[in-house]
């Protein structure tokens, strides 16, 4: 038993996960289907995507405010481009492509603006990406002349509609994105680095650390995944909403990180662990909405979620 | 002789299972100042833990001002007449003075306003009987840290402390500084207070206090007077080692050098606003070349300079037959030098990694193999440097926060080491570190240096810089003003030159 206890604590957003699922396989009626796991796994998507980005962010010691702003611009740039909006692009294929890839270069290139102000001008991360989180979605906006984008292109929507071996090809760019993120940050100099930099910014510089290239990457790549989610976002609803976008996705995937285990301050982080808290969150409020708790309540559930996962941090660090 | 003011016996003490205290002792006079010496982990700061209530003993009884002493708090302990000062100044650096003097007990006027002007006369009358005349309105963070020693000394004198802990009150302080400080401490005893003084430094001990407790493992293993007891003496009761034994292998474990070389380093004439304005040294491979000065001297920005760690400065570096023009601290370690800073805790160890991965920083570039970290190779290097240069670890993946300070020094240092530079800066290597981890500390430079490695050294200890240095330059008020060749090398010769420049006699160019 006494060595069940750390194992415990080192794991607990695991253990709660597991506890979830085994609570609703007993209370929740027709719980255990694929449909079920399909409904929630694509509730969790986008919020995983953007929180691995947002993971190695915060391990760096950073905040990245603007994400939900980037997934806008992300989404409202893509069906200009497939649509031919902007330009008339020829063969079907290449204006997806192109509406695929060009939307998350340009969050990525926005990530490392907010690097860049960082880096450079020694702005407080939160403030720095306040100015895109303000900014951003106004951009968004405007290029769209607040138009709502209405589209039906299931060959481009099929990046979060199609399925493979019957799971929706979301959850596959997700799951994807997870193991690959994990594996660079456990496994290679750059992940160390990125830890170095957040557990204490100081000394990696001195140990030759390139702190500025280190910071200017993670929030390059948290750009990266806003894009990616912002246009999984616009696939699901055959339409571009930029004043909806991706709105409140920057506190869903800090809750996520945090409820993961991933240390606010930086220095410790885990991507699988973010993976495990959005699921939680998710599953906390499907587990009350299955069992008819009204949403509004469902949101205080999560906030304590929140609090107790910031408090079980806290005394591991004492 | 007066009865005791404080009579602490037969103290026990363990942390789940660990003892750390096994009968320790303590009695203190009225107006009494007591030193409190003794190695890292010998049971000093329990003690005082004990004494100010952040600790309940286990057995043993303490007896304050004839009363049996209870006290389950350090704010407890503070209304009943023990205050603390620590080491890390509990205060807060953006209110004033007089709010950080009156913080918690303020005066009010009716309806709870705050008598601001009855506050700043009190605080401004405190600070006047210890000689400090400040504008106590402003913040307490623009005054240096002497000063805000001695409003956090006011502080406690304010609650009519009767006793006052100080905890290495002088480890941050220079030398003018601790002149201040040492005379405020004469004060407190000229008022009847008894002065509990904690302190590494030995040479304290003879200026300020009446007697020393010496404290090892756990027990008092002696108490002396301060006047008359000889420096060695107590070294080998802090040690518990043989007086003999202690005189012939000198204070400090360095020993001759053997493989002194051609030119590796030289600085000359390198100015850095605000505080240095001409600056020179040269280091030779296999020599260890000693900065001497007094804080604020320069020295740490000296230092700092030839590594890049902060932007440029003017003057002319050379490095292994090269310029340098080094952007970064990556450039320069990319060219054979690394660097330990004089703070651990701020600019050397990252706490939440691992004792590999802490040891491994700065060599992982070269550990890449396609972009991958080759664990196999690091934990290779890794385990190799715990073995030999005996780092105490329960392994190479434990936090390296959970270590001693030495140990964690000694981290640090395989961290350049693994590198295998060229030159290797070390700004107060063995601070705050015990008198055991110190002598091995020491004699690893002294063996590295012998390897071939160029060591710039940096100690506030004359001992350490008389004793390891092959070569001594002296700053002062940011100019290198003296060259001591190793046969002029000696504590008076530094002492002299550190206060007030060249001396006449051996100056050689730099």
């Amino acid at each position: 038993m006494t060595a069940l206890k750390p194992l415990i604590l080192r794991n607990g957003a695991l253990v709660a996960l597991v506890g979830l699922i085994l609570f609703n396989f007993a209370v929740t009626p027709n719980f255990a289907t694929m449909q079920t796991l399909s409904v929630n796994l694509t509730q969790v998507c986008t919020i995983v995507i953007v929180g691995v980005g947002m993971t190695l962010v915060i391990a760096t010691g950073g905040i990245d405010l603007s994400v939900g702003a980037l997934m806008a611009i992300a989404g409202a740039l893509s069906p200009m481009i497939f649509m031919g909006t902007l330009v008339p692009i020829a063969p079907l294929w290449l204006a997806i492509a192109l509406g695929i890839i060009l939307p998350i270069f340009a969050a990525g290139a926005f990530g490392l603006f907010n690097g860049w102000l960082i880096t450079r001008f020694s702005i407080q991360p939160i403030v720095a990406t306040l100015v895109l989180f303000i900014a951003g979605r106004g951009l968004a906006q405007v290029s769209t002349n607040g138009n709502l984008q209405v589209f039906k292109v299931p060959e481009f929507q099929a990046i979060a509609l199609g399925r493979v071996l019957g799971v929706p090809f979301q959850v596959w760019i997700m799951l994807a994105l997870v193991a690959v993120v994990a594996f660079i940050l456990k496994r290679t100099v750059f992940g160390k680095q990125v830890l170095a930099v957040g557990g204490n910014e100081r000394a990696a510089r001195l140990a030759g650390v390139p702190v500025t290239r280190i910071k200017l990457i993670v929030y390059g790549i948290s750009g990266l995944c806003s894009g990616i989610a912002g246009l999984i976002v616009i696939a699901m609803n055959s339409a571009a909403d930029a004043n909806l976008i991706g709105q409140g996705m920057e506190l869903d995937a800090i809750a996520a990180v945090a409820v993961g285990g991933t240390l606010l301050t930086g220095g410790r982080a885990t991507i699988v662990g973010t993976l495990l808290g959005a699921l939680i969150i998710q599953l906390v409020r499907y587990t009350l909405l299955a069992n008819g708790v009204p949403d509004p309540v469902a949101l205080i559930a999560k906030a304590g979620l929140i609090i107790l996962a910031v408090w079980l941090q806290q005394r591991e660090q004492n | 002789m007066a009865a005791d003011l404080l009579s602490m016996l037969d103290i026990e003490k363990s942390f789940g299972g660990v003892p750390a205290l096994l009968g320790a002792s303590l009695s203190i006079e009225p107006a009494e100042v007591m030193g409190l010496i003794g190695q890292n982990g010998a049971g000093k700061s329990t003690m005082i833990k004990i004494l100010n209530g952040a600790h309940a003993l286990d057995r043993g009884s303490i007896t304050f001002a004839g009363q049996t002493w209870k006290a389950g708090s350090p704010q407890a302990a503070q209304r009943a007449g023990v205050s603390t000062i620590f080491q890390e100044l509990n205060l807060i650096p953006f209110r004033s003075v007089t709010e950080n003097i009156y913080l918690g007990r303020e005066i009010k006027r009716f309806a709870g306003l705050l008598n601001w002007s009855a506050m700043n006369a009190g605080a401004r009358q405190l600070l006047r009987r210890f000689d400090v005349d400040v504008d106590v309105t402003q913040p307490l963070g623009q005054f240096s840290t002497a000063i805000q020693q001695m409003v956090a000394i006011a502080r406690a004198v304010s609650f009519d402390a009767r006793l006052v802990i100080m905890d290495e009150p002088t480890s941050s302080l220079d030398e003018a500084e601790v002149a201040v400080l040492l005379r405020t401490v004469r004060q407190l005893k000229a008022d009847g207070v008894s002065v509990l003084f904690v302190t590494h430094k030995l040479d304290e001990l003879a200026q300020i206090c009446d007697r020393v407790t010496v404290m090892r493992d756990g027990k008092t293993v002696a108490v002396v007077p301060a006047q008359g007891t000889d420096k060695l003496q107590l070294v080998a009761t802090m040690l518990g080692r043989d007086l003999a034994d202690v005189k012939a292998r000198g204070a400090t474990a360095f020993t001759e050098a053997t493989a002194i070389g051609d030119r590796l380093l030289e600085v000359a004439n390198v100015a850095i606003a605000p505080r240095v304005s001409d600056a020179s040294l040269a280091i030779r491979r296999g020599e260890i070349v000693g900065l001497a000065g007094l804080l604020g001297s320069g020295r740490t920005e000296t230092a700092r300079a030839v590594f890049a760690a902060d932007p440029a400065a003017r003057g002319s570096i050379r490095f292994d037959g090269a310029t340098t023009g080094f952007a970064s601290p990556r450039q320069a370690i990319g060219a054979g030098m690394g660097f330990c800073s004089e703070d651990r805790k701020v600019e050397g160890i990252i706490p939440d990694m691992s004792v590999a991965d802490n040891l491994a920083l700065a060599l992982m570039p070269a550990l890449k193999r396609s972009g991958l970290l080759d664990e196999a190779a690091q934990r290779k290097v890794v385990e190799r440097y715990i073995k030999s240069i005996g780092i105490k670890c329960a392994g190479p993946d434990q936090k390296i926060r959970e270590l001693s300070g030495g140990n964690q020094q000694k981290v640090l240092l395989a961290r350049w080491l693994a590198m295998n530079p060229k030159l290797l800066i070390l700004d107060e290597p063995t601070r705050g570190i015990d008198v055991g981890a110190k002598a091995e500390i020491q004699s690893l430079i002294r063996a590295a240096a012998n390897d071939g490695l160029g060591v710039l050294m940096i100690s506030s200890e004359l001992e350490e810089i008389v004793e390891g240095a092959d070569r001594v330059f002296v700053l002062r008020d940011g100019r290198t003003v003296q060259e001591l060749a190793k046969d002029d090398i000696s504590e008076g010769a530094v002492m002299k030159a550190m206060a007030h420049g060249a001396d006449p006699g051996p100056r050689t160019a730099a």
